[in-house]
């Protein structure tokens, strides 16, 4: 069963797990996270209703999805953004490059984005030289250590705070050595100030977009957002497609239920509702705005009925908050853009079934992810269709490597175990050898040794159930 | 509503409890006894199927399932002392035969499908006397159990009938114990890491017994707080309810 595909996933989070103050500051951050959220929730029939609505207004956008990108693009025309299309990431690359070279833009702030680390964006840019700074605290972090965010939210998570006061006396110039979180922020803050100023442009994400009056709407905390889409004379905003609903009405009980699920926040600090450049005698605001749409896999999954779900995600990180694995592993063990629950479904339908196998054995399908996700996501449910999906060729299926996760030793394995289970006379048979003799079985006998690694030896009882039960009908007769 | 109480079930062991836990097994069957219900054990019980369902293995889960549906013919409960195989059998069955000649009849056995604490509340409503020593006792509530057959806390209404017995809460009560089936084969280190982090919250409840209702749960802490030398005794909740309410 330990098929090649199967090794990415298991050896980044067991080499994670040996880290003892990775393991602490993930498990204390989401701890955190998950009793913040909890206390937004008080009333579960509340949080049920807020679920249910949130899922229909996600599952009614995604049923329009092609006739409202129609009519988001119109009012975004309208509004003065210009709107661009991508299917791929190179091209959506290729796309903002080209943006920021017409305008000879060569400094660029960026609010948090999540769709430009799928890009890989910043690496791009750089190779044009151009200066791509993260302007969120969290990415500004993992950026001076030139690595990738292991939340989608809290993209520096998995540094502490002593960690971080390191790095920064290390890294900014002129800085001194702090472990005071204010001091640290302020260090950040004067740095980013500057850059503001003197950037060319701005690149933010979108949360949703509002197909009927083409408004971007941006959710943060630290207004870093704000100033990214304001201050510069140029602003590049990328989305998924996905991003869509209809009307203005939709995003309030979304912003309700993303901000509260996510941080536990019943608002976020700031709430932005992008809606074009400066217009005609307005003192602030953009020259121009641009939006780019990425497809990237995102219109195949979009064709199917029941992994269409996954597209409904609006990236609050609850799953991850809330999952046993991730919480022990972090974010990086992924090897992924979108780490925990919703990049074990995520990813392996963007990048094929096959070569993301590992991604979706990654999970003990214990449910904790579907309980808590705001729109309702059968993430589980999907992880199991998906492992259908990676070993079997169903010839009605669109999704990305399908029946290349197949091993001739799997096949082997539910082959043997149907055979034996679908015989109750062997079975039996079988059975009656293991608890006359399974505590012979060597501990270093192919699966228990990976079991027993941790955990003393099954051993069968001395006589089974059915056996017993046999017994009794026999003694009545 | 509650179903009528019937007088007849039907009861199914399913592998982990028929190999490892019959004496969890042959208590369920006495507690239905006790209860007034005859209870059939059809001979023929191999596995639900849900390994093979969960890793994509689904024409071969169906064959499987197909000889195990056959085993219940009358229209009666059929009460199984897991939480995983009863999700298995009542909610998973009817997707696995989805579009296939039996889906009619498989949406009907799934509504007679029940885990054992829950047909014991919901449907007998069982009253319990405890006749055994004061104990401390901690509860490690399935994931499948919880969140995907939808046990609403039966298991510990029935501990709560118990006058002398102390539930203590684990940290964590509703975090996996990492079994997940070939998960713990599969990705041995994450599993390993959950369940000496389940066994270590069991051991600081103070409790000297960790109840469950699911066999593959049992196993995997069992086997941990065993590997760790710890006195803590593991045991299915059939077979503690019996232990306790039965005249010796």
């Amino acid at each position: 069963m330990h098929a090649e595909t199967d090794i990415l996933f298991r050896e980044s989070a067991a080499k994670a797990l040996l880290d003892p103050q990775l393991r602490a500051n993930f498990r204390r951050a989401m701890d955190g996270l998950i009793t913040k959220r909890k206390a937004q929730f008080p009333d579960p029939e509340d949080l049920q209703e807020l679920r249910h609505l949130s899922t229909a207004i996600r599952s009614r956008s995604l049923l329009n999805l092609p006739a409202l990108l129609v009519q988001l693009e119109a009012a975004c025309t309208r509004n003065g953004i210009q709107v661009h299309w991508a299917e791929t990431c190179e091209q959506a690359n290729q796309l903002v490059l080209d943006i920021l070279q017409a305008q000879g833009a060569t400094r660029l702030v960026k609010g948090k984005s999540m769709v430009s680390e799928e890009m890989h964006l910043n690496a791009f840019l750089e190779s044009h030289g151009i200066e791509a700074l993260e302007s969120d605290l969290g990415e500004y972090i993992i950026q001076l250590d030139g690595e990738t965010p292991s939340h989608i939210i809290m993209p520096a998570i998995h540094k502490n705070k002593d960690q971080i006061a390191r790095q920064f006396s290390q890294k900014i110039k002129d800085a001194k050595y702090t472990e005071d979180v204010d001091e640290l922020t302020a260090m950040a803050r004067k740095v980013l100030r500057q850059k503001f100023l003197e950037a060319d442009a701005g690149i933010s994400g979108v949360n949703f977009a509002v197909a009927n009056t083409g408004t971007l709407c941006l959710v943060e905390n630290e207004g870093n957002g704000r100033m990214s889409t304001h201050v510069p004379p140029l602003h590049i905003a990328i989305m998924g497609l996905e991003k869509v609903v209809a009307r203005l009405e939709d995003v309030a009980p979304l912003y309700a239920i993303l901000t509260r699920s996510a941080t536990g926040q019943a608002v976020s600090t700031y709430f932005n509702l992008i809606s074009g450049p400066r217009g005609e005698g307005e003192k602030d605001g953009p020259q121009a705005v641009h939006l780019v749409i990425l497809d990237n896999g995102r219109s195949r999954i979009y064709g199917d009925p029941q992994l269409q779900a996954t597209l409904r995600c609006i990236r609050c990180g609850a799953c991850m908050n809330h999952c046993p694995v991730y919480t022990r592993v972090g974010g990086h063990a992924y090897e992924a853009t979108y780490p925990g629950p919703i990049g074990k479904i995520l990813t392996p339908q963007m990048e094929g079934v096959g070569v993301r196998h590992d991604l979706l054995h990654g999970s003990s399908l214990c449910g904790a992810c579907g309980e808590v996700c705001p729109v309702e996501i059968p993430i589980p449910d999907i992880l199991v269709r998906l492992r259908r999906e990676a070993t079997h060729q169903d010839p009605a299926s669109s999704v990305a490597g399908k029946g290349t996760g197949r091993t001739d030793a799997e096949d082997r394995a539910w082959r043997l175990w149907a055979a034996l289970s679908k015989r109750p006379g062997l079975y039996r048979i079988v059975t009656w050898f293991a608890t006359r003799f399974g505590w012979a079985l060597p501990s270093g006998a192919p699966l228990l040794r990976d079991w027993t690694r941790f955990r003393t030896k099954p051993v069968p009882a001395r006589r089974s159930l059915s056996e017993r039960m046999r017994a009794e009908r026999g003694s009545h007769d | 509503m509650t179903p009528a109480r019937p007088p007849r079930a039907y009861f199914y062991a399913t592998c982990l409890v028929d190999l490892f836990f019959p004496d969890a097994g042959m208590a369920g069957i006495q507690l239905l006894r006790q209860a007034g219900v005859q209870v059939i054990f059809p001979e023929g019980q191999t596995c639900c199927g849900q390994p093979a369902f969960n890793c994509g293995y689904w024409e071969e889960a169906r064959d499987v399932a197909r000889t195990q549906l056959a085993l219940f013919p009358e229209d009666l409960p059929v009460i199984l002392p897991s939480g995983s195989c009863a999700g298995m059998m009542k909610n998973h069955y009817p997707e696995l035969f989805h579009g296939q000649p039996e889906e009619a009849q498989i949406k009907a056995f799934s509504g007679r499908v029940y885990e054992l604490t829950q047909f014991l509340v919901d449907v007998l409503d069982v009253k319990l006397e405890d006749l055994g020593e004061p104990v401390k006792v901690t509860w490690h509530s399935s994931c499948h159990a919880v969140r995907d057959l939808g046990l609403k806390g039966e298991p510990q209404a029935l501990l709560a009938q118990l006058a002398k017995v102390e539930l203590a809460t684990l940290a964590r009560e509703h975090e996996c114990c990492g079994f997940g089936g070939t998960f713990s084969v599969r990705q041995p280190e994450v599993s390993g890491a959950m369940v000496c982090d389940k066994a270590a919250d069991a051991e600081a409840t103070g409790a000297s017994v960790v109840l469950s209702t699911d066999g593959g749960c049992l196993l995997n802490v069992k086997g941990a707080l065993d590997q760790k030398g710890s006195p803590l005794k593991v045991q299915h909740i059939a077979e503690f309810l019996w232990e306790r309410t039965h005249a010796r």
